[in-house]
Parts: C-alpha cells; sequence; structure tokens
C-alpha cells in the first residue's frame, strides 16, 4: 500500500490538474462566444449566397464555366481537412480525421488519387502519417484567422482544379450544431453542386442579369468556393471550443471524481496505520504487564 | 401587389441592414440602377458606391463595395463584401486611406499593386462622398 506522503502528494497533484481544466473549461466557453456569433453572423450570408448560386446555374448550361462543368473522367480528388491546431478538445479532431480517412480510403478503392490539403496542424500531423499525399497545408492559423485564409487556400483549390490537379474537391469540417453537437462534415466543394432540377416555375420566369450569366457566374463561382472554405473554417472554430468546453468539463468532473476516490484511499491508509500503532503500544503495555 | 419593398444588406460579419421601404437605387456594375416594388426578378453585380433607398420621402445611404444585388418582386437581397451605413462610416480613417493611396500612386508600381491602390482610393473616396450626402440629405448626423 502506498505511503500516506504519496498518497497526498497524488491529492494535491489531482487537484491542481482540475484547477487547470477548469481554467481551459472557462477559456474555451468564452472564445465559444466568440466563435458562435462569427458563425451566426456569417450564416446567413452562406445561405443567401448558396441559393443565388444554385439558383443562377440553374438557368446556365454546366459548360459555360469550368467551375461548373462535371468531369467524365475522375482521377484524382482533392479534400480540404479542417482540424483545429490545438488538441485537449476530446475526439473532435480524431473524428474529422477519421472521417477524411474513410472518405479518402473509399475514393481510393474506387481507384481514384487522393491529395490532401490541411488547415490546422491536428490534420496535418495526422495526414503526414499517411501514404496520401499533401499539396498545401496552413498549420497555426486556427486560433486567429479571417476571409484571408479562407481565400488563400480558396485559390489553391480553384487553380488546382483549373490545372486538373483535382477532378473533384471535397472538404471535412466540423459542423456546429449546438455547444452539446459538433458533427464531423463532409461536403463536396468543386464542381460547384447544383440543384439537378431547377424548380420549373423560377426558371421559367423571366429575369434579367447584369452583366450576363455567364459574366456573374465568372464572378461568384470562386467567391463561392472561398464561401465555402470560410464556413468550414468558421464552424470548426466553433465545433473546437464547444468540444474543449465538453472535454474539460468531464476532466473536471473526473478530477472531483479522483479525488473523492483518492481521500477514501488516504483516510483507510491512516485509520490503518492508527490501528497498527494502537497494537504496538497495546502490545508493549501487555508485555511490560507481563 | 406588394407596395413597398424589403431590402436586406448583408455582408460575411454581419446583417447590415433589413428594412421595408419604398425605392432602392443600387450602383451595379453598368451603372447605377433603381428598383421600386414589383421590379421584374433581377439580378446584377455591385460596383463601388452609394446605394440608397427611400423611405417616408427620405432618401438614407450606404456605403457598398463588392458583391451583388438579388431582385424580385417585394425584396432586394445585396450580398455586399463590405457595407456600410452612412452614420457608421469613419470620415476619418476614409480621409486617412485616401491620403495613403494617393502617397502610394506617386511611387513606381507593379501592375497588380496600381489596381489595388486604385480600388483603395476609389473605395475611400466613395465612403466619403457617400456619408457626405447622406448629411446633404439631413438622414446622417454631420
Amino acid at each position: 500500500m502506498a505511503s500516506l506522503r504519496d498518497i497526498q502528494n497524488k491529492i494535491v497533484g489531482v487537484k491542481k490538474t482540475k484547477q487547470i481544466t477548469k481554467a481551459m473549461n472557462m477559456v474555451a466557453s468564452a472564445k465559444l462566444r466568440g466563435a458562435q456569433s462569427r458563425i451566426e453572423r456569417f450564416r446567413p450570408y452562406a445561405d443567401k449566397f448558396n441559393d443565388i448560386l444554385i439558383d443562377l446555374a440553374s438557368r446556365a448550361d454546366a459548360s459555360v464555366h469550368p467551375l461548373l462543368e462535371r468531369r467524365e473522367e475522375i482521377l484524382t480528388i482533392g479534400v480540404v481537412l479542417v482540424t483545429s491546431d490545438k488538441g485537449l478538445c476530446g475526439s473532435f479532431n480524431a473524428n474529422l480525421c477519421n472521417a477524411a480517412l474513410k472518405l479518402a480510403k473509399q475514393k481510393e478503392a474506387e481507384g481514384k488519387t487522393v491529395k490532401f490539403i490541411c488547415i490546422g496542424k491536428k490534420g496535418r500531423d495526422f495526414i503526414r502519417k499517411t501514404k496520401f499525399e499533401l499539396v498545401a497545408q496552413y498549420p497555426e492559423n486556427m486560433t486567429n484567422f479571417d476571409f484571408q485564409l479562407a481565400s488563400e487556400a480558396g485559390d489553391i483549390v480553384i487553380n488546382g482544379y483549373l490545372s486538373a490537379q483535382f477532378d473533384e474537391v471535397h472538404i471535412v469540417y466540423g459542423k456546429f450544431v449546438n455547444i452539446a453537437k459538433q458533427e464531423a462534415t463532409t461536403a463536396q466543394v468543386l464542381p460547384a453542386e447544383t440543384a439537378e432540377s431547377a424548380d420549373a416555375s423560377g426558371a421559367s420566369s423571366e429575369y434579367l442579369f447584369e452583366p450576363s450569366v455567364e459574366g456573374l457566374l465568372a464572378e461568384l463561382l470562386p467567391r463561392y468556393v472561398k464561401v465555402q472554405m470560410y464556413r468550414g473554417l468558421l464552424d470548426t472554430s466553433a465545433s473546437e471550443h464547444a468540444a474543449r468546453m465538453s472535454a474539460m468539463d468531464n476532466a473536471t468532473k473526473n478530477c472531483d471524481e479522483m479525488v473523492g476516490s483518492l481521500t477514501l484511499v488516504y483516510n483507510k491508509a491512516r485509520q490503518a496505520s492508527i490501528t497498527t500503532q494502537l497494537m504496538d503500544i497495546v502490545g508493549g503495555a501487555e508485555a511490560l504487564k507481563g | 401587389m406588394a407596395k413597398t419593398l424589403t431590402l436586406e444588406i448583408v455582408t460575411p460579419d454581419k446583417m447590415v441592414l433589413k428594412e421595408e421601404v419604398d425605392y432602392v437605387g443600387a450602383p451595379g456594375i453598368n451603372g447605377e440602377f433603381g428598383v421600386l416594388p414589383n421590379h421584374i426578378p433581377f439580378l446584377s453585380a455591385l460596383g463601388i458606391g452609394s446605394l440608397y433607398y427611400k423611405l417616408n420621402g427620405k432618401k438614407y445611404y450606404v456605403f457598398i463595395a463588392g458583391g451583388f444585388a438579388e431582385v424580385s418582386p417585394a425584396k432586394v437581397t445585396v450580398l455586399a463584401e463590405v457595407a456600410e451605413k452612412a452614420e457608421d462610416i469613419d470620415l476619418e480613417r476614409a480621409r486617412r486611406a485616401q491620403d495613403r493611396a494617393e502617397q502610394r500612386t506617386k511611387q513606381q508600381q507593379e501592375k497588380q499593386e496600381y489596381a489595388m491602390v486604385q480600388a483603395a482610393l476609389t473605395r475611400a473616396l466613395h465612403r466619403m462622398k457617400c456619408r457626405q450626402t447622406a448629411i446633404g440629405e439631413g438622414t446622417c448626423r454631420a
């Protein structure tokens, strides 16, 4: 049995860990508030943007813009994996990496080459250990990013697509559903997905475009890619903080439990030692009487 | 038949404006266009400039840079990269941006940089103009 001092040291250690996890929980919840309001303010824009683009694309033939066109032969797939830079957020990053890996394996089984673009350090480190090629990486950006990052990564995706480096691009990110729920989500970025069956009423009604449909698409499509990326970034960042918050909350609870059970062990050990000491004294006294 | 238009201006950062208005004038990429209720469905890319709307006979101004507008009979949705209501425009900052841009136009530049500086200059000038027009109309405090 561990000595009293050992157990006491351990209790002190666990209490200190608890302080840290509790502080991290509070920091994460403060950051979450910021990240959550950012994604919530961005969603209306992204939704409207998608609506308009889909509407517009359904009016035009897919051949008007290369970013809309479905390629007949799909050889290489680009996967954009968005994760956090830092760990200590439960299984959040592992879930994202597994989702990406699953997608990659599935595409590979279909005989396609898969290449990765990683935003966030955790995903980058994970993909490095696999055999898949890493085309571009943005580690250490997730703590503080703006549209610029989405724009840069978006340019790589667009250029890669136009130069036939990729024939299809998907994004894997942590969708922020609510504080308790984050989902690893996969979405197709390119070719831009358009509703196949555009509602007939909308398509037949007269619509004016300025400049032409083609001109608008040429302007909107690259931006659409970036909007998608930015949304992925914002979602992932909010999810990361939410995941860290609940992970740290659990850790704090576990610390409490551990302190409880350690205290029990400590008390038992203390009692046992008192009992032995008493026995010694009594034994000694008996012997003296003898 | 709709009597008014719902004007919605959304940027990546937030919803700037949502209001029932009588008329919208916007800086389209091919020139300014006006929208009254029951306008034919219309989609246009936007340039840099002032968007204004009329409400109870008064003109209100919003600075817009880039993006596009979707018009349907009862609604105008503006998705802009930058949108600032006249009262939120920081004149001081715009003036500084103008000075900076003018300084840089004097230096030798690459073609791309030249375009960037020109764009910055245009934005600064339009910001100031937007606010000043709004002050002139009396819909914004000086």
